[in-house]
């Protein structure tokens, strides 16, 4: 019978000032688990309006410039506030250390300032909403974001502080993996979700100063009136995208590759198999982050953009193509001769592999010179991206987030109604964007108010799709709720998984992680040599009826 | 009328869009093709390795294995070189205009378009060209930054207010084809539509005639088309409702206070001159944001809008 250990990470100590004050990696990961999580929904709940407002043409619920507002703050909010911590900032500060048999992070002071320097962020993001939102659309682009009226000069600032909360974040991760890996964990027995992490990390520290003088650069023009991006005063608003995206390019890279290092570990989990070509895995997370630095030009192939740069760009976006296809290969083939379960992580893994390949395959045609002309800045453009990062990402943080949830709580969720939701959400997400993808190829603008009558029933299966993709969050968030109190208890390792979270730690875990240091043996995923045993309630369950 | 219009992409209107879908089809088979290797092999290795019995038993899989993995890493590599010449070729061909092109410099500004012909007239919302004649577009914006758009002719190319940029392509039909701003603009961007309207080279160079020929329309008449054509409704309502800027209702003859402070009346020159140089004197309460119409309204124009003003009590 399992139970709950009497010593884990919220028994001692207890009291709100040691949730504040804490320095425990953990806590910290549960507190930005606790924020994203927040903004997740505000973010999500400004798309279900949205998608009200488009179900027809004209003005449904409100007016043009509330539209405007909405769709900037829904990309604001998810991107800045969401995805890009979501999975380093919530379970990675989680999971890492525990993964690599430390008792913290590297720097814990740091990791729990980055975690106030996000809430500061997020107080400024609010208090821009407050003082009368921006409608410049996430991407700020110049002049318009100069000389609309509205807080810009606030939200650019909220951006400009979250992304220190990342470069700190990212900074401590990468110290973290270079000193604190147990005895005997060489680089090659590292679990791939730390060299996912490990990825990210270095183009968090490498990336975001970018952003953060672009941001700054702005501010100033648009407070002291000296031209650097808009013509008016002498600037280059081409200037303002080659920066932008200079960042942003390699941005979503922040935001999949912790996704698909989740999905390295659910696919050896849950198949019980070592990762099929662990080293390609690892070095194609390496080379991506690396490629995604010199292909940021391929956001602007409309721009006016020379078209030497545009031939170039178009080359090198092909070249990162290769290192995603071959980790989709190498997951597909991890499957082979393994004994694969289907709980609910395994579930949303396998919906990532769907999901992800159309976001992977639909940025081909975006590669493609001559297509990308037609497609750029249509819906297919908002549809590919949903691919990829909620496709992507967000279905895998939440195979994450259920796979890790017993760890972080020491209770299951219920699997029924996991399984529905996960139903919900894999039927909603497609329903709303693959008509996205059809009405993008046939001309339909992103970032539109009112649009021409022909695309209605495109636009209403789409908000259709939104409707039921929305339902799926509701269940979920309920059963997660019920789960923290009246789920069965899972035991220190319910999956039978072979990382050191699962292996020799509690949970919860105790507040310092492991009773005594543990020293690694094997490499990450030896389902070959060593039976796991699995502590799952539900198994149990199975095995009496 | 053609109908090669399909579920994916609209009707091929222009000389170009036919390679534009041999390529968008060339990558959505090889996309397909690889979506449903993905798929059917996750489906079938799930279903043939699904967890029989235990949950904590040895596996004895491979973990790896070089030759397929060069494989799937070479083959993706050459399709994508294919994608990429082919891409870049057809892209050339998009960006090298013919000499003998018909040269119609587009503006944009928030929120219209307005088409300005070599004969010296210029129109908006409506681009009327002839058809089978290579049209060169040299485009650019009065504030911020647009983007023209023709879905029907897959060309799409960015405006900016610091320079020129240039699209070109042939009309394959007559018909009215759309056009849209594709570039985030502000407010009406999703109102900022216009038509290409392609006529056969008859009909094409008797409509150039008619222009600049619009004896016998009365001003009041001409300012209200221009109103609409030139987009001032986007900003200005005839109603007495505030938008972007003031009303034109009753606005002819009133006395308006400045930001500056200073009250003036509302006259035939203080019009002129908000049209020509608008952020000299801008009435209390609203932003200096409307761009000059110098080069789009000449005098006539500007004396037709005067006049409709004056109808507005």
């Amino acid at each position: 019978m399992n139970t709950i250990p009497d010593h884990n990470y919220f028994t001692s100590p207890t009291g709100l000032k040691s949730w504040l004050l804490t320095k425990d990696h953990k806590r910290i990961g549960l507190m930005y688990l606790m924020a994203i999580s927040l903004f997740f929904l505000v973010g999500g709940a400004l798309a279900m309006v949205m998608r009200l407002e488009l179900f027809s043409p004209g003005s449904q619920l409100m007016s043009a410039d509330t539209y405007n507002r909405m769709f900037t703050l829904h990309g604001a909010i998810m991107i800045f506030l969401f995805i890009i911590p979501s999975i380093p900032a919530a379970l990675g500060n989680f999971v890492l250390p525990l993964q690599l048999g430390a008792i913290d992070v590297a720097f814990p002071r740091l990791n729990l300032a980055s975690w106030y320097i996000y809430v500061v962020g997020a107080l400024f993001a609010l208090g821009a909403i407050v003082a009368g939102g921006i409608d410049t659309g996430w991407t700020f682009y110049t002049p318009y974001s100069v000389q609309t009226e509205g807080a810009v000069v606030m939200m650019v600032m909220a951006a400009f502080i979250l992304g220190f909360s990342s470069i700190f974040t990212g900074l401590n991760f990468i110290a973290t993996v270079h000193k604190m890996r147990a005895p005997g964990m060489t680089w090659f027995k590292m679990p791939l979700f730390v060299w996912g992490i490990y990825a990210t990390a270095i183009i968090q520290v490498l990336a975001t100063p970018v952003l953060a003088i672009t941001l700054l650069l702005l501010a100033v023009e648009r407070g002291a009136g000296i031209g650097i991006f808009d013509p008016k005063m002498g600037g280059d608003p081409v200037l303002f995208q080659h920066f932008f995206w200079f960042y942003s390019h390699p941005a979503v890279y922040i935001m999949i590759l912790p996704g698909m290092a989740i999905i390295s570990e659910l696919m050896a989990t849950f198949t019980r198999k070592r990762v099929f070509g662990y080293r390609a895995v690892a070095y194609s997370s390496l080379a991506i982050a690396l490629l995604s630095f010199i292909v940021w030009g391929h956001h602007m192939f409309t721009s006016g953009q020379s078209e030497l740069a545009a031939m170039i760009f178009s080359f090198l976006t092909f070249s990162v193509a290769i290192p995603s296809a071959v980790k989709v290969f190498n997951w597909m083939a991890t499957m082979y001769r393994g004994s694969i379960s289907f709980d609910t992580p395994m579930l949303y893994a396998l919906a990532f592999l769907f999901l992800f390949t159309i976001g992977g395959l639909t940025g081909l045609f975006l590669g493609t010179l001559a297509v990308d002309l037609h497609l750029h800045d249509t819906y297919f453009i908002v549809a590919h991206f949903h691919y990829t990062m909620m496709g992507g990402t967000v279905i895998a943080f939440l195979g994450g987030l259920h796979y890790w949830w017993p760890k972080i709580w020491g209770r299951m969720y219920s699997e029924k109604w996991a399984r529905i939701a996960w139903a919900l959400i894999f039927i909603g997400f497609n329903a709303t964007f693959i008509p996205q993808f059809i009405m993008g190829s046939q001309g339909m603008p992103r970032r539109y108010f009112n649009y021409i009558d022909q695309y209605q029933p495109m636009h209403a299966f789409s908000s259709i799709g939104a409707f039921i993709l929305g339902s799926g969050f509701l269940v979920m968030l309920i059963y997660l709720w019920r789960s923290v109190k009246h789920g069965p208890i899972a035991g220190s390792n319910p999956w039978g998984a072979s990382t050191f979270e699962w292996t020799h730690a509690s949970s919860p875990p105790d507040l310092h992680n492991f009773a005594q240091q543990p020293v690694c043996e094997h490499e990450a995923y030896p389902y070959d040599k060593v039976i796991f045993k699995s502590t799952n309630p539900y198994d149990a369950e199975e095995v009496n009826s | 009328m053609d109908t090669t219009a399909t579920i994916w992409m609209p009707q091929q209107a222009s000389t170009i869009a036919s390679e534009v879908d041999a390529l968008f089809y060339f990558v959505y088979w090889i996309s397909i093709f690889f979506l449903a290797v993905i798929t059917i092999g996750t489906i079938y290795f799930a279903v043939k390795y699904r967890r029989r019995g235990e949950r904590d038993q040895l596996t004895t899989g491979p973990d790896g294995n070089h030759t397929l993995e060069l494989i799937w890493s070479i083959i993706p590599t050459l399709i994508v070189i294919v994608m990429f010449a082919w891409g870049f070729q057809t892209y050339l061909k998009m960006n090298v205009i013919p000499k003998d092109a018909l040269e119609i410099k587009v503006t944009g500004y928030q929120w219209a378009w307005v088409f300005d012909y070599p004969e010296g007239f210029n129109t908006g919302g409506e681009l009327v060209v002839p058809k089978d004649k290579p049209i060169k577009l040299l485009m650019h914006s009065k504030d911020v930054l647009h983007s023209f758009y023709v879905p029907a002719f897959r060309v799409k190319m960015d405006v900016l207010p610091n320079r020129y940029t240039s699209l070109w392509f042939e009309a394959m039909y007559e018909g009215e084809f759309q056009i849209f701003c594709t570039e985030y603009c502000g407010k009406s961007h999703s109102e900022m539509l216009g038509m290409v309207k392609v006529l056969s080279q008859q009909d094409y160079d008797k409509w150039v005639e008619e222009q600049g020929n619009d004896s016998g329309q009365p001003p009041e008449v001409k300012g209200e088309k221009l109103f609409t054509s030139r987009a001032c409704n986007t900003c200005h309502s005839i109603d007495g409702s505030k938008s972007v800027g003031p009303t034109w209702k009753g606005t002819f003859g009133s006395t308006e206070t400045m930001a500056s402070g200073e009250t003036i009346i509302i006259d035939e020159n203080y019009v002129r001159e908000s049209i020509l140089t608008p952020n000299a004197k801008i009435v209390k309460g609203f932003n200096p944001v409307m761009p000059t119409f110098q080069g789009i309204l000449n005098d006539k124009d500007i004396e037709a809008l005067i006049a409709y003003m004056k109808t507005l009590k």
